[in-house]
């Protein structure tokens, strides 16, 4: 009953359309990719249906490990002022946004058999620890999506006024089940869908980490379906599959989804009220220093790597930065626009439209959005705006999960005053939402840009070769044994991504406490 | 006087627009690393450009596999007049697509098998290898390998042609018994990555104590670094092989220039890159034979490698013969 309320003059007509055709084309991708096959599907093997087991198995286990750590890290760093605590927050993000086969190395760098772990516990005489197999896979996940689950949660803890915590520590209530559970109801589920979904097309950290045909995901069987047995029937009936699978988990979510009404305040955000006590603050910090421990350390080594590779840059590297950068620039701002325009709309639709691009293999929609451009021009000579067009519908889901609780939460809590002061239409988003979005949207559109920075997928598809981002100029290094100089490819691209996300994040946050 | 000047500088002006539109473009489609500048691509394309009074154009499509995909996508709309870089898991089914033409007569070729596709020109080869360091004492078969504590990673043959290589190498050596041997490899196998460069970025990590890759990778160490500490194994069973080919399309509108690059890719201008850029061996040998640090490469006694029907045959059974003892 609570959605009845908040409804009152929303700007909902562009949110609605726009739902409407976010779905139309992940659909009409699929069904071009469906039209070009030879002949029906045939039915699914029992190695696609043990694939469709792990596949959900390890994707419900990296997300219920991500997020569940996640709540305690979030409500840590919420709460704890410390020197360095904003630049630690921005380097905690670091992982989500690296390639994947970047983090991969970091992290068997130190969990791998001759890691750094390893290494220690030799020296303690310990017995060794292997990472492969589905612990490895959801200790990959892990590592990729805590610092979404942190990010995620950290704004709702950000999201409570200073007047509310202060008014329950005066009335002497449980802080925990007045403010804070309530709170965590409102964003956990849509934090464990977004993990579970990334996790639900995971290839290469499932892959390289599983240790074996037995941690073989969907997208891999839709990766031979494409590459190598060219059926493309079964390639459109797995990635439907995985879409039919992503519809029933966002409907889950946005059911048990509670819309928050902490009530408004004075706007004053993050001046927390830490409780008092050494086993809080104890408890805290240890926290804040074991996820700074397994998210850093493989960063540190993706650095030191790195180092050693940038004498071996090759001459292109400037441009390939600077192609890399423009591309994700495009995508941040388309990103940050579709976002919007669904979050204003809300509603299920949205939130459906808001998560179905994570639940679709990059593999089939790209090879839809290929043949549907062939007819038309040459792919290829297109491949940097389809590449940034492609990123922004990636990146939607994040952007779309970072500010609708946002939008929510600012409806919820004055869109009975602005209904009453007949605020609406474009005079509502100027002077009531957008002042207040700052944040999440400073957040969302740095997080855009920067996956948009990491990606691989979607380049590989499209570019003939000349057109090299950084993410392509590692991959072929890689593949042409020069693996020194990817890792300075590696370390330029975690610099540049991480100083995207930096400045936007920063942007939103500047004056947005005042 | 003026106007006459004027007139010969736009006829002048009208020739070398004619001259420009008629260059004619060659459009080839081939891997990644092939095109990149470490790789063969710029030497080939300055060498052929100097007497085919053309413009090669490389395009460059992710690995050999997503090569194939994307021609088969683009059927016979294609812009490419020639397909560089399948290998003989690939070929059937390109031929099999019927967009490839035959090729002329071949130069004599030096492979250590004998070629006789009538659409595929091969450009390079090699063996397939565990490489390790120099150190690590070398199993002498698949047999000895799966007895041994020793850890290898190898690549997905659903995702990987060097995977699917190895595949189709136990299959070749040991027919039947090949379920047996993988399930005896199972326990030295640390992991299983989606393609070659994942599994020798974490050979390189001290991953494990052999990748499969080529004969000829401990050459890039040698040549390219100055490193000696890598070799590959010499197996008993002999080694299957990988070659790789390039076709003509047939629905060309560039079919003698196609032609003429076909026969340039076997002569010295190509050939003579390819050992120190593509670290493969040659499929004609240059006439100052192979760089320094080749010889120090290993010959396998026997090379393995199934016709590309006979391929194409038993690759969906093999793999699931893999998958299932893997599995177990």
């Amino acid at each position: 009953m609570a959605r009845g309320a908040q409804s009152l003059g929303r700007i909902r007509a562009p949110g609605l359309a726009l739902a409407l055709a976010i779905a139309g084309f992940l659909g009409a991708a699929v069904w071009a990719v469906a039209a070009k096959a030879a002949g029906r599907p045939g039915h699914l093997s029992a190695a696609d249906w043990s694939a469709l087991r792990f596949t959900i198995l390890q994707a419900a286990l990296s997300a219920a490990l991500s997020v569940g750590l996640a709540i305690p890290v979030a409500r840590a760093l919420a709460r704890r002022r410390f020197a360095g605590r904003g630049v630690l927050i921005t380097l905690l993000g670091a992982p989500f946004i690296l390639p994947v086969i970047v983090a991969v190395l970091g992290l068997i760098a130190v969990f791998g058999r001759s890691g750094l772990l390893n290494e220690l516990l030799a020296l303690a005489h310990l017995p060794q620890v292997s990472i492969y197999g589905l612990a490895g896979v959801v200790l990959g996940h892990l590592f990729l999506n805590l610092p979404l689950g942190i990010r995620l949660i950290l704004q709702g803890w950000q999201a409570i006024p200073s007047e509310r915590v202060r008014l329950a520590v005066e009335l002497e209530g449980s802080r925990w089940r007045l403010l804070e559970w309530p709170m965590l109801q409102s964003v956990l589920p849509g934090a464990l869908l977004a993990v579970f979904l990334i996790c639900l097309t995971s290839f290469t950290v499932a892959l390289t980490l599983g240790g074996g045909p037995k941690a073989t995901t969907l997208e891999l069987a839709i990766y031979q379906a494409v590459r190598f047995d060219f059926d493309l029937a079964k390639a459109a009936q797995l990635a439907l599959l995985q879409l039919a699978l992503g519809a029933a988990f966002s409907a889950v979510a946005y059911r048990s989804g509670a819309a928050l009404g902490m009530g408004s305040g004075l706007d004053r955000r993050g001046i927390s009220v830490a409780p008092t006590g050494r086993l809080p603050a104890l408890a805290d910090s240890l926290w804040i220093m074991l996820a700074a421990a397994f998210l850093l350390l493989p960063l540190a080594m993706v650095v030191a790597d790195g180092i050693g590779g940038l004498a071996d840059l090759p001459s292109g590297i400037g441009m390939a930065a600077l192609r890399s950068v423009a591309v994700a620039l495009a995508a941040a701002a388309l990103s940050v626009a579709l976002a919007l325009a669904l979050a204003l709309g809300g509603g299920p639709l949205a939130t459906l439209a808001g998560s179905l691009p994570l639940a679709t293999s990059a593999l089939v929609v790209g090879t839809g959005v290929f043949l549907m451009l062939h007819g038309l021009t040459n792919p290829t000579r297109a491949a940097l705006p389809v590449t940034a067009a492609l990123n922004a519908l990636v990146g939607l889901p994040f952007v779309f999960r970072g500010i609708s609780s946002a939008v929510e939460e600012i409806e919820a809590n004055y869109g009975r005053l602005a209904a009453s002061l007949g605020l609406f239409g474009r005079a509502r988003l100027r002077l009531l939402i957008l002042p207040r979005l700052r944040r999440p949207l400073g957040f969302a559109a740095g997080l855009a840009a920067a996956m948009s920075v990491g990606d691989l997928g979607v380049i590989l598809l499209f570019s003939g070769g000349d057109q090299e981002t950084l993410p392509l100029m590692m991959y072929r290094l890689m593949g042409a044994y020069r693996m020194d100089a990817a890792a300075g490819v590696a370390l330029v691209l975690v610099m540049v991504s991480l100083a995207l996300f930096w400045l936007f994040d920063r942007g939103g946050r500047t004056n947005a406490d005042a | 006087m003026r106007k006459t000047h004027l007139s010969h500088v736009a006829g002048l002006c009208l020739i070398a627009s004619g001259a420009m539109a008629e260059t004619p473009v060659l459009t080839i489609y081939t891997y990644d690393s092939f095109t990149s500048e470490w790789g063969p691509g710029p030497a080939v394309e300055a060498a052929f450009e100097e007497t085919c009074g053309c413009d090669l154009k490389f395009v460059a499509v992710g690995d050999g596999a997503a090569l194939l995909s994307r021609l088969l996508l683009e059927g016979a709309g294609t812009e490419a007049d020639i397909v560089l870089g399948l290998d003989t898991t690939l070929t059937e089914k390109a031929r099999a697509s019927g967009l490839f033409a035959p090729h002329s007569d071949l130069a004599p070729l030096d492979l250590p098998v004998e070629w006789t596709d009538p659409a595929f020109v091969p450009f390079d080869w090699g063996w397939f290898a565990f490489v390790a360091d120099v150190d690590t004492t070398a199993p002498a078969d698949f047999e000895a390998l799966a007895a041994s504590d020793l850890k290898i990673v190898i690549q997905d043959p659903r995702s990987s042609t060097p995977g699917l290589g190895l595949v189709m190498w136990v299959k070749a050596a040991y027919g039947d018994r090949a379920g047996e041997i993988w399930a005896a490899l199972a326990d030295n196998i640390v992991t299983v990555t989606p393609g070659w460069s994942e599994a020798y970025g974490l050979f390189l990590e001290g991953e494990a104590d052999a990748v499969l890759s080529y004969t000829t990778s401990p050459a890039y160490h040698l040549i390219a670094e100055g490193d000696a500490s890598k070799v590959a194994w010499p197996f008993a069973e002999g080694h299957y092989m990988q070659v790789e080919v390039a076709g003509k399309i047939a629905g060309t509108d560039q079919p003698d220039l196609a032609d003429a690059f076909l026969a340039f890719m076997l002569t010295e201008g190509f050939q003579s890159v390819i050992p120190t850029t593509n670290w493969m061996y040659p499929a004609v040998t240059p006439e100052g034979g192979l760089p320094e640090g080749y010889e120090q490469m290993i010959t396998p006694g026997q090379s393995l490698l199934l016709a590309s029907d006979e391929a194409q045959a038993v690759r969906e059974a093999a793999v699931e013969e893999w998958r299932a003892a893997l599995s177990r």
